[in-house]
């Protein structure tokens, strides 16, 4: 039975456990993440989501618990970022996806350039893809942006773009969205909202990290918050309206205090 | 506005004036500033700065400060900082030097001298990478721990070796064509190589990423200690390399060879343009930063100019060229010309 739900799932994970020192940062987590869908991850600072995806993605191993990718169990502290990669989840965070200083073609490729066998990298190839990831994956087309320019020049909506564009192009099945719209304005926050959609478009999975609960409950097809390292709900957000889930969450602070 | 934005990009930068295309050139501005030099001293001091003869000398001299220069620009554009560069230049020369003296090796003293620095350069990289000590503090650390060994190793001795001007090993590194000294073109073929792969290769794209972000490296999969390592490395390596170069010149170990290239090394990778905040650096500014440097020198006192004004003329170019380097890369990051524009925009 559960071999048979592991070949499907992306992600499971089974009472996963996270300490630091005496802190738990994560007791108990078992959830799963499917093919095309997009999960909404909801929950306070503090609530363990950073934890969550950072042991998901091998940044950090679990304490206790088992891992699987793609029905495959993983070793804790033996997964790295570059294994996860291989395993196909990309991670967006926050302002910690591009170097700003780089040009774009530079972003699009780095970690996993084109280079010959010396290491050499076929500069033209990237600049080639890049220009074409940029106009038809993201719709660049704006204000004398090119693939020389640095990340520096652009707005934040654009380096989620970038990001998330970059994720696709390396054929992810699984792109993490580390609350890629704070700080954004509203027509910006519009355009990360549409790549999202162009993520489940292209048949691939997300897991959408966001405080505004409106962007959230638009575009989630899932939704699950967290709190206190702890999973309080795992729902289809068809179950779920907007105003009830306002509500949930407050419900969860009213058990607080 | 949408016909606008549907022009082609290429013909926008076709249209850029011919000036501003020529200054995209990697170096072209630090090139200026350098030419400038030249032609005000070959006003103040003809006699000297008309000759050849300066030149050439500037080619014998140059090539071991502009290699540690180059090899510095790559560990500051990782963010880095490696102040021990002269014990290590020291030490591989105490090294070469010693081997040579008491049993003739030549190209097995150059291995050993070069395998030194490796050692050297690597334990920094260890010692940054696994005690977590910012490597300002570490080279500073290891200037004076690398410094201090080699004297005690040498009993403090100068080992002079004249005769290695016989050898092939000096013709090959130390020798001239013509009027022309060779190490200038090791120095050349040690920038080119640098240039590949700072720009050019996945291990300079590394570079690049670990100075501009290293929380962004490490999300992207660059193993950012692996890379320090190798970075640091290098840096021995290259401070070896030089330490060799000038011990075949000079035809001498003395244990303060090298101290003299602290200031100027750091000042040539700075004047040249790469960012003290790493992330973004230049090759070709680092080899004109390193001739500005030294014709600096030069021009000064065949100009008549008191010899100790020199370094603290060097001073003042390295402040004022940081300076505008930095507000280059973003106005403002300058507090002062920060205050400025908002006077002039209120």
């Amino acid at each position: 039975m559960q071999a048979e739900n592991g070949a499907t799932d992306l992600v499971r994970m089974v009472n996963i456990q996270k300490h630091y020192g005496k802190v738990e940062s994560l007791k108990n987590v078992n959830l799963t993440i499917g093919r095309n869908e997009i999960v909404g991850l909801i929950g306070d600072n503090g609530a363990g989501k950073s934890t969550l995806i950072k042991v998901m993605t091998g940044v950090e191993a679990p304490t206790a618990g088992q891992l699987f990718i793609k029905g495959k169990e993983v070793e804790a502290g033996g997964h790295s970022v570059r294994q996860a990669q291989d395993f196909r989840i990309e991670t967006v965070y926050q302002d910690k996806s591009l170097g700003e200083k780089q040009p774009l073609w530079r972003n699009f490729f780095v970690g996993r350039p084109i280079t010959n066998r010396f290491g050499f990298i076929d500069v033209k190839a990237e600049k080639r893809i890049a220009e074409q990831i940029m106009k038809s994956t993201i719709g660049f087309r704006s204000r004398g942006i090119s693939v020389d320019s640095t990340v520096g020049k652009l707005s934040g909506g654009e380096r989620q773009g970038v990001a998330i564009g970059r994720a696709m192009h390396f054929d992810s099945d699984l792109i993490i969205l580390d609350e890629p719209t704070v700080a954004l304005a509203i027509k910006e926050v519009r355009r990360v909202l549409d790549f999202i959609q162009s993520i489940k478009a292209g048949g691939r999975s997300c897991i959408y990290i966001e405080h505004t609960l409106a962007n959230v409950h638009e575009v989630a097809d899932r939704l699950i918050v967290l709190d206190r390292g702890e999973i309080a709900l795992d729902t289809p957000k068809s179950a779920l309206s907007l105003s009830e889930l306002t509500e949930f969450l407050l419900s969860l602070h009213r058990v607080r205090h | 506005m949408a016909m606008q934005a549907s022009h082609d990009p290429s013909a926008a930068s076709l249209r850029l004036s011919l000036s501003r295309r020529i200054f995209a050139v990697e170096g072209m501005a630090i090139l200026a500033v350098f030419a400038l030099l030249i032609a005000i001293f070959m006003v103040t001091a003809p006699q000297t700065f008309l000759s050849y003869r300066i030149y050439m000398t500037f080619l014998a001299n140059v090539p071991p400060p502009m290699i540690l220069a180059l090899g510095l620009t790559f560990v500051v554009v990782a963010g880095e900082m490696d102040l021990s560069f002269p014990s290590i230049v020291a030490f591989s020369s105490y090294v070469f030097a010693i081997l040579f003296k008491n049993y003739e090796l030549t190209w097995l003293a150059f291995a050993a001298a070069l395998m030194v620095g490796v050692i050297l350069g690597f334990v920094n990289g260890l010692i940054v990478t696994q005690l977590g000590i910012p490597s300002m503090i570490t080279t500073l650390a290891t200037l004076f721990l690398y410094g201090g060994l080699v004297v005690i190793v040498s009993n403090g001795l100068t080992v002079a070796v004249p005769s290695v001007t016989d050898t092939v090993i000096h013709s090959v590194f130390a020798g001239r064509i013509g009027v022309l000294p060779v190490q200038a073109l090791w120095a050349l073929a040690v920038a080119v190589a640098l240039w590949f792969i700072l720009n050019r290769h996945r291990f300079g794209e590394n570079v690049l990423f670990i100075g501009d972000n290293a929380r962004v490296a490490h999300v992207v999969g660059i193993r950012v200690d692996r890379e320090k390592l190798k970075i640091f490395t290098l840096m021995g390596l290259l401070s070896a390399f030089a330490g060799i170069l000038l011990t075949l010149e000079t035809t001498t170990y003395f244990s303060s060879q090298g101290m003299g290239y602290l200031l100027i090394v750091v000042a040539s990778v700075f004047i040249g343009g790469t960012s003290i905040f790493g992330g973004s650096g230049t090759i070709v500014g680092t080899v004109v930063g390193a001739l500005i440097v030294a014709i600096i020198e030069a021009g000064l006192v065949a100009s008549g100019v008191q010899g100790f004004w020199t370094r603290f003329l060097i001073g003042v170019v390295f402040l004022v060229s940081v300076t505008l380097n930095m507000a280059l890369e973003d106005p403002d990051r300058v507090p002062l010309f920060k205050k400025i524009r908002m006077r002039l925009r209120r």
